[in-house]
Formats: C-alpha cells, structure tokens, sequence
C-alpha cells in the first residue's frame, strides 16, 4: 500500500518525541502524588493515593492498546517505520503497571510501611480477591514479555518468540476486566475502554482471517473474478 | 445524651467547654490577651486539645489522634451518585441545586403524620455542633464537625405507634435537578433504613451544618442522615421523606448489591467487604493507615444494639 500523507520514512526526533509523551504522565502523576501527600499541595484532591493508583493503572491500559494499534496503523498508512515502536510502548506500559503496584503495595496498603499491615494480608488481597488476582496475573504475564524484548532474546527464543508474544492479546483483556470488576457500580468508563479493545481485537481476527484465506489456493470462481 | 454513655476519657466535659467558653468571652470583652495564656495553662493538658476543637463543636467518640478533617476535605470529597460517581463529582455538579423550599414528609406508623416545612420541623429541637468520626464502606475516612439536631428528637414528636419497628428515609426523586439520576447505577430514589432503637439512639442524628456553616449541596443539604458508627453510605443526603415501618425497609445499596452490601452496614474490621479489608483505614489527609474500630470507635455507647446478633451474617 502507498504511504499516505509522504511520511515513507520516519520523521526525525519521532523516537525521542516519543519515549517524552509515553514518560510525561508517569512523571507527572507521581509528582503530584508524592507532593500532594508530603508536601501539602491539592493536584489530585483529597486521596492522592486512590486518584495516582488509577491513573497509573488507566495509563497502563492505554500503552497496552498503543502496542496493539502499531500494526493496524501500518496498513492504514503504510507507516512501517511504526513496527519498531511497538517495543518502546510495551516496554513503557510495563514500567506504569509497575508503578500501578508499587503504588498499591507502598502507598494503598502500605506493606513495610504501616504497623497494621503485613504480608498475609497482601497474600489475601492476591488470593481471595478476584479483581486483585486477575490484575497480578495481567502483571505477572507482562514480566516474561518484558524480559523477552532485547534483540538477542528475540534472536535467541525464535519462532518461540512469537508464540510467547501472543499473550499481548490476553493481558489487555485481563487488565480491562480487572479495571471492571474494580469499580462499584458506575461502569461507563471500564466499557470504553472494554468497547476500544474489542475493536482492535476484532481487527486482528478479521486480519487473520483474511491471510488464512489469501494463503489456500484460490478457488476458479475467485480467479475467473479477478 | 446521658453523661454516662460517652468515653469520658476522650470527650471534653460539657462544663469545661462551656465554662472556657463564658471565661474566652470574658476575657474577650477585657481585650486582656496576656492574662488568657497563662489562665488556660492552668487547665492544661486535658483543655489543649479541646481548645482547638472547642469552637468547632463537643468531640465525641474521637481518639487521640485524631483531628477534624478541613473544611475543603469535607466538602470536596464524597460520594453522593445523585450528582455523579466521582468523588469531585457532587461538588462539581450540584452547585446549582436549589433547597429552599424544602418539605419534609411524616408518614407511616405515626400519631402525628404531615408535610413540614424545613424549618418548621426542626425549630423545636436545640441545634447542637458535635464532631464525629466517619467511616467510609470503601475504607477511607474522616473526622467532620457536624451541625444538626438528634434524629430521636424529631422521632419522638412524630409519635411512633407501638407497631412501629423501622424507620425509613428517602432522598428526592428529581432527574431535572439531580443529574445522576439518568443513570441507572441504583434504583432511584436512595433509601436508607435504621432499626426504631438504632434511629432513637443519641448519636444518631439530622444534619443540616458542617463546620457550624449551612451544609453545602454536595454534602446532602438540606438535611441529611448522620450515623457515626456506620458506614458513611447509611448517611441518606437530601431527605424528602421519613417513613416509620413494621417491616425492614429496603435500602438503595442492599438493592443493588446485596453480596456487598447489608441492611445494618455497622463499622466492624472484623468482617471484610468482599473485594476489600476492612481491618484498617486511611484517614484522608494523612498518609498511613490507621486500624479500623469497632463500630467505628463508638461500641461503648451502641454495642448493646446489637447484642446476640452475628454480626458476620449481618453486615
């Protein structure tokens, strides 16, 4: 497909530019998180834990969708130079999801920090609370992806490399409906982001679709067609 | 309330805080700012807290560490659906919210049923200013100096009949003015119910005041439900209607989760929220936890409400 808009190759500064915009609201929400607490100011209103906690976890889902609109952006545009973006995004919404749970283990439950919390009832937070399982499981399953992401694993893991890489497909999906099952009763903004998801995903399918259909022999009627 | 009821250890006595309050007067009219130092040194140390408090209204059932929440907490920080599931939400949402004029409907297994008007219903009872702990079911919590009268007062002159076992409150149906309303997130309008002898408990009681002001449309004006040993949900905002009943009366949260929500919604760190501890708390202000109390710090006076009951089945 022809680029559109000319932009063949990538426009200068676009790495920089965006490794700035993917850190900015990290920087951003834990200075006013941490100012807000500790030094008296009023950015996140009067729990700056709870609002930082969910920012952070907000961010990490949109980083996630980043990762998988790289490719349905390429054949829109044609855009390839984007491929090679796709790491950085993934890299960065592990970075959020790890500030999600440092946020909730430091600041929320304050293991290590408060006198009246200790580790077993962190252990039944994890365990007993379905919500809080399936977000640990979303974070557990982003650490090999993370670890996988240097050029000599990609080398070195092979065909491999691509099936593990697979599960960008699940941990969004685990990440939504954690977000869903978190929130009492008001689920609008949970089902954007679920509605946004499904979109992409069904992009995927249908793309599949098509190149498992490309790949069998065409049939006659389809070449008399053509 | 009885004298002997309250944790005598934590509360100023009445007389200390009026009698300051006559010798501050005093003192005032003599302009004599030097004498007052030393004068309230005398009563040291038990007057040093209750001092800052003093002007704010009688604590009750307060601990030591804790210390009102500001004004900008208070009133900027809440859940009330009616404007919105935002904590900033009411605020944003319900300035425009008119109170005046309010009616407040008596019905039900009462001698004396009618519609008041706001005023009228509450000039016979003595407004009182008292600071409560309030204890949010979603485990933060603040300490708020209340304005209102006690709810037994105004149960009282209603004149509950002998069949009369509940007491049922809602909250005004109005989309137009009360925008989150067109969403459907709880069966409008909320309601809220207490057991006839937990609403004729002293603590218990109608709000129309935070920080010795009118209360401001985002926390419930014109009246509200104030209920310290309960989770702040059982604090109905925006009363239109108050309803003694034989039977438990149906309340918004119960309705809308039951597995989460219970009629009695007591403070009890013992029993935990399905998806959440309620062992500990954070007080809004301040950064580390504090542990949660039973019935949130208020069991000496209302304990025996609810002996024999499981608690644990009864949440």
């Amino acid at each position: 497909m022809a680029p559109v808009g000319g932009i063949a190759r990538q426009p200068r500064g676009f790495g920089v530019l965006l490794v700035l915009a993917a850190l900015a609201p990290a920087v951003v929400v834990v200075y006013a998180m941490l100012s807000d607490l500790f030094m008296g100011s009023n950015w996140l209103g009067a729990d700056p834990v709870k609002s930082g906690e969910h920012l952070l976890g907000e961010w990490t889902l949109r980083l996630l969708f980043g990762t998988l609109l790289i490719t349905p952006l390429r054949r829109v545009t044609g855009w390839n130079w984007l491929a090679k973006h796709r790491r950085t995004l993934g890299l960065f919404a592990f970075a959020y999801v790890s500030l999600h749970l440092l946020t909730w283990t430091l600041l929320d439950v304050q293991i290590g920090i408060s006198e009246y919390v200790g580790w077993a009832d962190i252990k039944k937070d994890i365990l007993k609370r379905p919500f809080i399982t399936i977000g640990m499981l979303a974070f557990l399953l982003m650490v090999p992806l993370a670890v996988t992401s240097t050029k000599k694993m990609i080398a070195r893991l092979g065909k491999n490399w691509r099936k593990l890489h697979r599960l960008v497909y699940v941990i969004p999906v685990l990440g939504v409906v954690h977000y869903w099952m978190a929130v009492k009763l008001d689920i609008t903004e949970p089902a954007i982001y679920a509605l946004f998801l499904a979109g992409l995903l069904y992009w995927r399918a249908r793309q599949a679709r098509i190149t498992r259909a490309a790949a069998t022999v065409p049939s006659p009627a389809e070449t008399v067609a053509a | 309330m009885t004298r002997s009821a309250l944790p005598s250890s934590e509360i100023t006595p009445e007389s200390v805080y009026l009698d300051r309050r006559r010798f501050l007067a005093a003192a005032g009219v003599l302009g004599a700012g030097l004498v007052v130092a030393p004068a309230l040194g005398a009563c040291a140390p038990a007057a040093a807290d209750a001092s800052q408090q003093g002007s704010l209204g009688t604590p009750y059932g307060l601990q030591p560490y804790d210390k009102p929440n500001s004004y900008e907490d208070v009133t900027s920080y809440n859940n009330f659906y009616e404007f919105g599931t935002g904590k900033e939400d009411p605020k944003a949402n319900a300035q425009q919210f008119t109170t005046k004029p309010w009616t407040v409907k008596v019905e039900g297994l009462v001698s004396k049923p009618g519609d008041y008007q706001l005023e009228d219903f509450l000039k016979p009872s003595k407004m009182e200013d008292r600071i409560y702990r309030m204890r949010c079911v979603e485990a933060w919590s603040m300490v708020i100096p209340w304005r209102g009268v006690p709810l037994a007062d105004v149960i009282r002159r209603a004149g509950p009949t002998s069949a009369a076992k509940y007491v049922e409150f809602t909250t005004l149906y109005d989309p137009k003015r009360m925008p989150g309303q067109g969403m459907r997130y709880l069966d409008w309008p909320y309601n809220e119910g207490l057991r006839l002898d937990e609403a004729m408990h002293p603590l218990a009681m109608l709000v129309t005041g935070v920080y010795g002001r009118d209360l401001p449309n985002q926390n419930g004006a014109p009246l509200r439900l104030v209920v310290p040993w309960k989770y702040g949900f059982k604090g109905i905002k925006s009363i239109v209607r108050i309803r003694l009943t034989s039977a438990m009366p149906k309340t918004a949260w119960s309705e809308a989760i039951p597995s989460e929500y219970g009629f009695y919604a007591n403070v009890n760190p013992e029993v935990d929220h399905p998806r959440w501890s309620q062992a500990t708390e954070r007080r809004i202000g301040q950064f580390r936890r504090i542990p949660t109390l039973m019935f949130n710090g208020y069991a000496d006076q209302v304990a025996s409400l609810y002996s024999g009951m499981d608690l644990r089945r009864n949440y």
